[in-house]
Order: structure tokens, then C-alpha cells, then sequence
């Protein structure tokens, strides 16, 4: 698993990125009560919002971690927001997304580093 | 409530140190560092208001003495030129909801002010205390001594279990209807109890000494039914509830009449009446409230679940034009299931069902407009 700044998992799955949020993401945003998600077959560049998250609290998104085509998104999350909170990083992963170059997985964080930069 | 004050460091409320002891959040708000939430969260808070008790630290808000110099007639007279409500007929041991304006109609702040006996409290908002104690000092003066309590805690208690919970203690509060106020001596000292709060639940307010402010919260929350509750769902409550924020609903720019608050100001206050007129704005909210307002306040349901929040700019078409308003509190009803908000909106397009748009992250989004207030309320009336 790798971890972006933005507190985005990103999980190798085959040839496609599993893209999810962290359970300090979740925790923090609060409850889940909309979430918004991409077409499918979408091109998306690094840092585009694809995906909106509304809490109790506020709105925030999700951006791109990497360039790519959205092949896949998690339906379940629009009936269920609250599947967020509930299990993070395991049913509740929000698009999947076919990269070229797997090799660009390598420039993000590690599960170590990433604990550590949330202290 | 408007928010933090700018400068100096957030004051902290006797209950600091149990908020922070049972895992708070604690954010500044109006001056003060307030628990946000708990670790149960907003939405599971705001459930536990609706279907048992929740227990509140409002002990930001500005609690007023007001001590007549003369008699108390006079006091509610004088409070009359300052509020378009009737405080001459208020009854001893009643309290009422009262707003302070201002010469062009706007609203300074909203407030509760309670008859006991031979004096009146009156409980206002925390970003406003300081400009409401100057503005009556001055307004009063002639007719009352005003003293800010500056000893007191402030907690709510509010849910359909808050009575079983008090009455433990107090049992005359099992007597208390909705807007009643007593004052009862208890090992935690001299208990100041309404029978009131701002979720739409029944429920108590009460005042109490600071130094049992923290035995007194650890006594209530020992209770399997009470969950203490943070400021994200006290607002989340209150929205449903379909009252005013002020800073948010209510502000200088806002009527009564505009906020849909015409049933704070009885006949007794509007032309014809016996005492009509003699407050600031008159000649604005008067006819007002005898026409219809330009403007009105009005419960807005978003049709998708996308919350709508404050800000959220109104539309009457799916496309073009400009906007006819805007969202003023918005969010997620825990106890409706979907996204609620209020807003104000042309008199013309207030009745309910009116289908209007809300531009949401640059799309329009349909809206409809509905009564208020969202989840019935509960009061003992």
C-alpha cells in the first residue's frame, strides 16, 4: 500500500490503482453522508478532483493521485456513505484507476513514512 | 454567534477540563474553546438527543441580570422599546424569546429574557454579549440596574429522557411546562432551570454556580441516558428544528418579518395594537408584518442527497439568470435522512413545494422549498 500527502491509499490491484481514503481521513472528516463519484471510462490527470466527499461537518475531495483512466468506481459509497467511516481502507475504496507506468507508485509514501507524517 | 474573536486566546468554560478529559474535539467559537464533538460523533450525538438526553455546555452564552430601579413595570417597558415582543405580559416564572433590533429593522441579536419576580435574566448570544450589556446599559439605564453574571455556568439538557434524568434531583421540574422558569436551592448551590433549549426537543437550561459547573455535568452524565454533545450537533438539531443561528439566519440585515419570526411579536406590538410600535425599526417591520415582507426566510429541501450549506447561491431556473437568494444554515439531517437547509428567498417564491435551484460546487441542483421545521418538535407545551 502506498499513501498519498492527501491521505489517499492507493493499492496495486493487477494492471489498475485502488484508490481509497485513510482511516485518519476518515476519522477527521466525520461522518459520511454523500459521496460523489466519477464516470467510468473518464481520463483524468494528476491533482483533478474526481471524486467529493461530504461529511457532517464539510465538503472535501479526492483528488487524482497519478494520470490515468477511471475503470472502475465503488457504487456501494453512493447508496452507503457511511461505509467510509466504517471499513476505510477495505470495502469502502472509491475508484480504480489504469496507470501505464506502475513504476510512478514509487514516488509516494510508505505506510511508515505516512504514520509518521501524521504523527 | 458570529465567531472567534480575532485576538486573543480562547477562554475556557468550567467544564474544560471534563470535555477534554472525555476525548472532545475542542474548537474556538465566539471567543471560547468548545468541544466540536465527542468521540461518538456528530451524527450519533444528534440521534442521542432525539431518542434519549443530551447534555450541552453553553456556558459561552451571556447570562444578564436586570434589576429594576423602580418597579418592574417599568423594566418591562423599557425592555419593550427595545424589542418588538410583549414583555409587559410576560408572568412571573415565564421566559420568552425576544429579539433586539435596530433602527433599520436588522436584528443586533436573539435572545430569551425570563420574568422572576422582582427581576429579569436574560440569556443572549456569545458573540454578542459584550455589544448587548453596553446597548442595554444605555437603553436601561433609567429604569434598571444591568449586571452581567460573570459566576454561572450554563449546561442544557435536551431529549425525551431529560426530564426522568433532572427530575432525580429537582423534582418540581416534573411540574415545569414548556417556557417555565424556577430557581431551586441544591447541594450544587442555587439551580437557575428553564424549561427550554434550541433542538426542538423538550429539555432544561440550566445555570448554575461554576465551582459545581463540573460535579454537577459528571452527575448528569453518570446517567446510562445521557451522552454529552458537542456544537457540530447541537447545530445539526437546531437546523432540523428550523431555528435561527444567529451570524447565519439572523443578522443586522434581516427582520423579524423577513425571518419568518412574526410569531415572536404578538398583536398586542403591531399596528392597531394597544402598545405598537416604540421599538427600534418599527416603521420597517410593521408594515412588514402587516403586508408581507420583500424577502423571507423559508426551509429548503435539497432534492439529491448533496447537502446544500450556507452560502449556497438560489436560482429560479436550471440555467442563467441571476441569483434570487442564498442559503444561510445547510447541511445533513441525521433524524430526516437527507440534506436540509434554510434560506431566504423572494416572497413570491416562499410557498412550499416551490422548485427552485442551488448551485452546488458549479452545477444547479434542484431544491425544493418546505415547512419548517424539519423533524417535529417535542416541547411539553
Amino acid at each position: 500500500m502506498r499513501y498519498t500527502e492527501n491521505h489517499e491509499w492507493l493499492r496495486v490491484e493487477g494492471d489498475l490503482v485502488v484508490v481509497g481514503i485513510t482511516e485518519h481521513a476518515a476519522t477527521q472528516l466525520g461522518d459520511v453522508v454523500f459521496v460523489e463519484l466519477p464516470e467510468v471510462e473518464t481520463m483524468v490527470a494528476s491533482g483533478d478532483e474526481v471524486v467529493v466527499i461530504e461529511s457532517v461537518k464539510a465538503a472535501s475531495d479526492i483528488s487524482a493521485p497519478v494520470d490515468g483512466e477511471i475503470v472502475e468506481i465503488n457504487e456501494k459509497l453512493v447508496a452507503t456513505p457511511a461505509l467510509v467511516n466504517d471499513d476505510p481502507t477495505g470495502d469502502a475504496w472509491f475508484f480504480k484507476l489504469k496507470i501505464d507506468d506502475m513504476s510512478v507508485l514509487d514516488g509516494f509514501m510508505s505506510e511508515d513514512e505516512y504514520n509518521e507524517m501524521i504523527g | 454567534m458570529t465567531g472567534p474573536e480575532p485576538d486573543d486566546a480562547p477562554e475556557r468554560t468550567p467544564l474544560y477540563a471534563l470535555h477534554v478529559e472525555l476525548g472532545a474535539r475542542m474548537v474556538p467559537f465566539a471567543g471560547y474553546a468548545l468541544p466540536v464533538q465527542y468521540p461518538m460523533g456528530v451524527l450519533k450525538e444528534h440521534l442521542h438527543t432525539r431518542s434519549h438526553a443530551g447534555l450541552f455546555d453553553v456556558s459561552h452564552m451571556g447570562q444578564i441580570l436586570l434589576r429594576p430601579k423602580d418597579d418592574m413595570a417599568a423594566l418591562s417597558l423599557g425592555l419593550e422599546r427595545m424589542m418588538p415582543v410583549d414583555v409587559a405580559g410576560l408572568p412571573e416564572g415565564r421566559q420568552r424569546y425576544g429579539l433586539f433590533t435596530d433602527d433599520a429593522g436588522g436584528v443586533l441579536d436573539d435572545l430569551m429574557f425570563a420574568n422572576r419576580g422582582d427581576h429579569m435574566l436574560v440569556v443572549v448570544n456569545a458573540a454578542c454579549k459584550a455589544a448587548d450589556l453596553t446597548h442595554m446599559e444605555q437603553a436601561l439605564a433609567p429604569v434598571a440596574q444591568v449586571e452581567a453574571v460573570t459566576d454561572r455556568a450554563l449546561l442544557a439538557l435536551q431529549g425525551p429522557q431529560a426530564e426522568d434524568v433532572l427530575s432525580a434531583l429537582v423534582s418540581r421540574v416534573m411540574a415545569m411546562r414548556f417556557m417555565d422558569v424556577i430557581a431551586v436551592d441544591t447541594v450544587f448551590g442555587a439551580l437557575w432551570i428553564s424549561r427550554s433549549g434550541y433542538t426542538g426537543e423538550d429539555g432544561f437550561e440550566i445555570s448554575l454556580p461554576d465551582r459545581s459547573a463540573d460535579a454537577f455535568a459528571r452527575m448528569l452524565l453518570a446517567h446510562d441516558a445521557v451522552a454529552p454533545i458537542g456544537l457540530g450537533a447541537r447545530d445539526s438539531l437546531r437546523l432540523e428544528a428550523g431555528l435561527c443561528l444567529y451570524g447565519h439566519d439572523l443578522d443586522t440585515g434581516t427582520t423579524p418579518a423577513e425571518a419568518a419570526l412574526g410569531w415572536a411579536i404578538p398583536k398586542v406590538r403591531r399596528t392597531g395594537g394597544a402598545r405598537a410600535g416604540g421599538f427600534p425599526g418599527a416603521d420597517v417591520i410593521l408594515p412588514q408584518l402587516d403586508a408581507r415582507a420583500p424577502r423571507l426566510r423559508v426551509g429548503l429541501l435539497p432534492e439529491g442527497r448533496a447537502p446544500m450549506r450556507e452560502g449556497v447561491a438560489l436560482f429560479d431556473r436550471a440555467e442563467g439568470g441571476d441569483a434570487i437568494g442564498h442559503i444561510t444554515s445547510g447541511g445533513f439531517g441525521p433524524s430526516v435522512g437527507v440534506p436540509v437547509a434554510m434560506g431566504y428567498v423572494p416572497a413570491a417564491l416562499s410557498a412550499a413545494h416551490t422548485e427552485l435551484w442551488g448551485e452546488v460546487r458549479g452545477k444547479r441542483l434542484p431544491v425544493a422549498v418546505a415547512p419548517l421545521p424539519f423533524h417535529p418538535t417535542t416541547y411539553k407545551r
